[in-house]
């Protein structure tokens, strides 16, 4: 059973956003334990630059394992603020750590109202249940 | 039509793999991921389940020719118990498959063909064998594991005696296991020293359990085929469907050194010829990115911002961690060294010819 962290919100696509504890209007955005497990090696990710504009629901990078290439999709509305240079070198943090050392862009929201369209972790228990039934 | 189970099907999900439908067979794409598979058959020692595999067994006085007429290469070069990698071709000189042959005896061939060619290749076989001997199909009665990487003799030794540990590169022997009859070859699909062990049904897990048992101290561990992939695609082999299919011939790919035109009529032989003759336009080469951004299967192959071909087969090596692929390129373009670009999602990516395999074996 892959891991799900209370204080956090999910998307569809197996992302899950993080409220910065120092700035509220800051989203840590990443991929769930369930989707590091279901695309396996994590070999590169594609970033955005900092600086970027995203829109929610935009493909704005990619996460790729040896067999396969995923699209990441922006959960929120905003400008890019960081991205984390560590997985350039070291890509398998998004396996070891989805939810800290894995943590791939942070995005200052432009309407941060957005998060409430995402779900929680109860919601997104039953999400991951349904996908794996599948 | 649901997917069928080889008899290892068990042994897969009791290792926890993850299973895919490939050509038909549930098949484990990994256990403990590609890259660590990968690792342990280029360090010490990996199982595969290729059950999946086909066989076709041609046999008769005449099997030798029949089986000749067929492939590309030459079985008369090579001696009885010994292997042989070729082709396969329609009339036009595409492939229908890539395979191994197996030379057993004048009389008798055995050849072991990919998954998802099995039906197409009989077919193709039925069709076009001529000369007195017979063609089985017997992919349903074998069962198939690889044993492949350093330690892999040393295991094999275990289980089947020094003798059999000791046989050279592309041999093929009888051998007792459990009661049966396999056949040990020593072929693989990994670059690494092994063998491929036909076995049938009924002794397969015990075979695989055998294996297991006798390697834990040298590290064995089960592999899957997202790292047989990245295995061979090390190598430079081809996978047919992606590198090779019937758009392409021997000459294109590459495979030039296992298509001997010296050799009387074979099925696609003319065709073949009239390419080698009025020049083949183009070539499967090794690609190297020189810096980060792996090529996928048909990602364009820039020429000086233009596209001139396309990728077949593409990854992050794991042994090196370069950014590898096979494509097809005009052949004024496949000198290694050569310098292009694949269009990796929109952006170009700076790639040079190289040769392959994409590593040197120290």
């Amino acid at each position: 059973m892959s891991e799900i962290k209370d204080d956090l919100r999910y998307t569809e696509d197996h992302e899950w956003v993080k409220i910065d504890d120092d700035d509220a209007s800051v989203a840590w955005i990443g991929v769930t334990d369930y989707a590091q497990s279901q695309l396996g090696d994590v070999v590169m990710v594609e970033v955005p630059s900092v600086g970027d504009e995203v829109s929610a629901s935009d493909a704005f990078g990619t996460v790729e394992s040896p067999k396969s290439v995923s699209d990441l999709f922006s959960p929120v509305t905003g400008e890019v603020v960081a991205v984390n240079d560590a997985l350039e070198d070291n890509p398998e943090l998004v396996n070891e750590s989805p939810y800290a050392d894995g943590w791939i862009v942070q995005i200052r929201m432009s309407d941060p109202s957005e998060l409430d369209g995402l779900m929680d972790a109860e919601a997104y228990a039953a999400h991951v249940e349904k996908a794996e039934e599948d | 039509m649901s997917p069928v189970r080889t008899p290892l099907y068990d042994v897969h999900t009791r290792l926890g793999a993850r299973i895919v439908d490939f050509a038909g067979f549930e098949m484990p794409v990994q256990y403990a991921g590609i890259l660590a598979e990968h690792q342990r058959v280029r360090e010490r020692v990996g199982l595969f389940d290729v059950s999946h595999m086909g066989e076709v067994r041609v046999r008769g006085p005449e099997a030798l020719d029949v089986v000749n007429r067929l492939v590309t290469n030459d079985l008369h070069r090579i001696r009885d118990g010994r292997a042989m990698y070729t082709c396969m071709c329609a009339e036009d000189g595409t492939i229908v498959d890539d395979m191994i042959v197996y030379r057993l005896s004048a009389e008798e061939v055995f050849i072991c063909v990919n998954a998802s060619n099995r039906a197409t290749d009989f077919a193709h076989m039925q069709a076009y064998a001529e000369g007195d001997a017979t063609l089985e199909d017997e992919g349903d009665a074998w069962s198939q594991i690889a044993v492949q990487g350093p330690a892999a003799p040393e295991l094999l030794g275990r289980v089947f005696g020094p003798e059999l540990a000791a046989l050279k590169p592309f041999r093929i022997r009888e051998a007792p296991f459990e009661g049966a009859t396999v056949y040990y070859a020593t072929t693989g699909y990994t670059g690494e020293k092994g063998a491929e062990i036909y076995v049938p049904n009924a002794q397969a897990v015990a075979l695989w359990e055998a294996l297991e048992r006798e390697g834990e101290d040298l590290g064995v561990g089960a592999i899957g085929l997202g790292a047989r992939d990245t295995l061979r695609l090390e190598m430079g082999y081809c996978l047919y469907g992606n590198d090779i299919d019937r758009t392409t011939t021997p000459l294109e790919a590459g495979l030039g050194w296992v298509t001997k035109l010296d050799k009387p009529a074979f099925v696609g032989k003319d065709a073949i010829a009239r390419q080698r003759d009025a020049g083949v336009p183009r070539r499967l080469v090794g690609l190297e990115v020189s810096g980060k951004g792996i090529p996928r299967h048909g990602y364009p192959v820039l020429h000086e911002g233009q596209a001139v071909g396309a990728v077949t087969s593409g990854t992050r090596s794991p042994t090196t961690g370069r950014d590898v692929a096979l494509a097809y390129v005009p052949s004024a373009l496949a000198e290694v060294g050569t310098e292009l670009a694949v269009d990796i999602r929109g952006k170009a990516k700076a790639a040079r010819v190289v040769s392959v395999p994409f590593y040197a074996r120290l």
